[in-house]
């Protein structure tokens, strides 16, 4: 299937001589959830204002849908929604002027009963003859969603959406996403909230240093990159790692009752089995175990550390 | 053609100018009323008549210009500058619309601003002096180009400003003397010959006084050269927002 987004080759450098964007290749499939990871200063917002046509590429060339972004901007922008990271909004205008004026911009007809539906589904119906200035931080942010869902775009592009909103409006947010997907729309989230992402995303892509260091599907990138833990609670504290279990490099709690064994679930042999004879053999008795699989935080601090 | 950003982008800014009624409309017109007692009493007390015409109805068009010019710049400069301050420009960047449909919603209204302004002086004017109009229609395509230039001129010096300073920079130290010095409230035979050739390389003087033929019949300059002027600057104009959207001049990185 054509992917609704293609990044082809682009680069972009700066007026400052900064390298932003190094030859980035990226699809982005229809429908899904994409999630795009990074450190601060990664590229991962000059890629999407690229996409959206805020920024000029270098070089390569962007399709939406089959749309150049440049040549063929008319057709592929308005596709495309947009929820900037930074709170900008129309700070002396109420909430349905700034979210008509939206889908106005983007070739619409006027279509109040949509409007009402959006305000509604992100909770802003009552406040929609406010000012923006007058709104919380939250509601701000969850005004630039509706301003971005006015024109009923077929990509929404999330570049952090639930920075500085609190527990129940994230969790309000997401629903909203959750549901956009739910009716074809494809969604390009960027979020510093990595639990978000794993709950979230289909798919998920690390951008480091202006490159793609990976695109892998979520689960398969949690099982091919994830560490699993063996904590054994031990029956007995020790005072050091017997010298007999050397070869399996455990790490001893602080207040040694406790012996954590990390073993990769890539592996043919997990050592586990070898692990609790050499233990038994040892003469160290444990009450209780536990395994934990890594985060998809853990993983993307390991990768972005990798490319350092 | 996306008419709907058209119409959006109008709408949205006109709503700003009924939303700060007072600050848009009210306080120009109280300021041109001074400008009427002060110039029109004080020197036309002195100054009998202009070309024939009374010192106070010669200064109406002028008055009317001078308003038109700065207010056009004004609207249009901030108008274009507060979404770039505040970042909320994002949106029209990435809208599906081409520079001329922004320029258009933009332009467009802060000229409807001034048209609204220019007529509101004129009929406060009415008030204060007899006043005719010979040549009624192209004293409306004189107004309605010349608003429509000089917010052009605003949507570029507010895309070139970074500060507010700079948006108040241009208005203030080129806009208004140009104005004051194009024959606002004098004409150009009351200055010494020297002066009068001066004056002459000065843009503004070939508007106010194809606006002033259009009501009276009496000009410094050829009609002719009055239209040319326009139309020169409307197209420089032009050229220039149509350079500013094709690079991304101070908008895109």
């Amino acid at each position: 299937m054509q992917p609704i987004i293609s990044v082809q080759n682009v680069t972009k450098t700066y007026a400052s001589g900064f390298q932003a964007l190094k030859r980035v290749n990226l699809d982005i499939r229809r429908g899904e959830i994409f999630a795009l990871l990074g450190p601060n200063g990664a590229g991962k917002t000059t890629l999407i204002n690229i996409i959206c046509g805020i920024v000029n590429p270098g070089t390569g060339r962007v399709l939406a849908d089959g749309h150049d972004v440049v040549t063929d901007y008319r057709k592929a922008r308005a596709k495309i929604g947009l929820v900037p990271q930074e709170l900008t909004t129309d700070a002396f205008e109420t909430v349905w002027a700034t979210a008509s004026l939206s889908r106005g911009l983007f070739g619409k007809p006027a279509n109040p009963a949509h409007i009402e539906k959006v305000l509604r589904d992100l909770a802003l119906w009552n406040k929609k003859d406010n000012k923006i200035i007058t709104l919380s931080g939250g509601m701000k942010r969850r005004v630039l969603i509706a301003k971005a869902l006015a024109h009923e775009p077929e990509i929404l592009f999330l570049d952090e959406p639930t920075a500085g909103v609190d527990v129940e409006l994230r969790r309000d947010t997401w629903a909203v996403v959750r549901a956009l997907r739910e009716s074809g729309v494809t969604i390009i989230l960027t979020t510093h909230y990595i639990e978000e992402a794993e709950d979230m995303a289909d798919r998920v892509g690390v951008i480091n240093k202006g490159e793609i260091v990976l695109v892998e599907e979520k689960n398969e990138l949690m099982r091919k990159l994830g560490q699993k833990q063996l904590t054994l609670q031990l029956y007995e504290g020790l005072e050091r790692v017997p010298e007999a279990l050397a070869a399996y490099e455990l790490e001893l709690a602080s207040d040694g009752s406790e012996l954590i064994y990390n073993y990769d679930t890539r592996g043919e042999r997990t050592g586990i089995t070898g692990l609790l004879k050499d233990l038994q053999a040892a003469g160290i008795a444990f009450n209780d175990l536990r395994t934990k699989q890594s985060t998809l935080e853990e993983i993307f601090v390991s990768l972005v550390k990798e490319k350092r | 053609m996306n008419l709907h950003a058209v119409r959006a982008i109008y709408l949205f800014e006109m709503a700003r100018t009924w939303r700060t009624l007072v600050q848009s409309i009210v306080s120009p017109v109280i300021s041109t009323s001074l400008y009427f007692v002060v110039f029109g009493s004080a020197i036309g007390s002195r100054i009998t008549s202009v070309g024939g015409v009374s010192y106070g109805a010669f200064i109406v068009p002028g008055l009317i210009m001078l308003m038109i010019l700065t207010q056009s710049v004004s609207n249009a400069s901030f108008g274009i500058y507060f979404p770039k301050f505040t970042g909320t420009i994002y949106e029209v960047l990435s809208a599906p619309v081409s520079y001329f449909e922004v320029v258009l919603g933009y332009v467009g209204a802060a000229a409807t601003k001034s048209i609204i302004l220019g007529l509101i002086i004129l009929a406060t004017a009415t008030l204060f002096v007899p006043m005719r109009i010979v040549h009624p229609g192209w004293m409306v395509l004189f107004l309605v180009f010349t608003a429509l230039t000089f917010s052009l001129l605003g949507f570029i010096i507010g895309i070139w400003a970074d500060t507010f300073e700079k948006l108040e920079l241009v208005p203030m130290l080129i806009i208004t003397p140009l104005t004051f010095l194009g024959g606002s409230f004098y004409s150009l035979d009351m200055l010494p010959p020297f002066w009068q050739k001066v004056t002459l390389a000065n843009p503004v003087v070939y508007l106010i006084s194809g606006f002033r033929w259009s009501f009276y019949g009496i000009a410094d300059v050829s009609v002719g050269a009055s239209l040319a002027a326009v139309v020169v600057f409307l197209a420089i104009g032009l050229a220039i927002v149509s350079w500013i959207f094709r690079t991304g001049y101070r908008l895109k990185a």
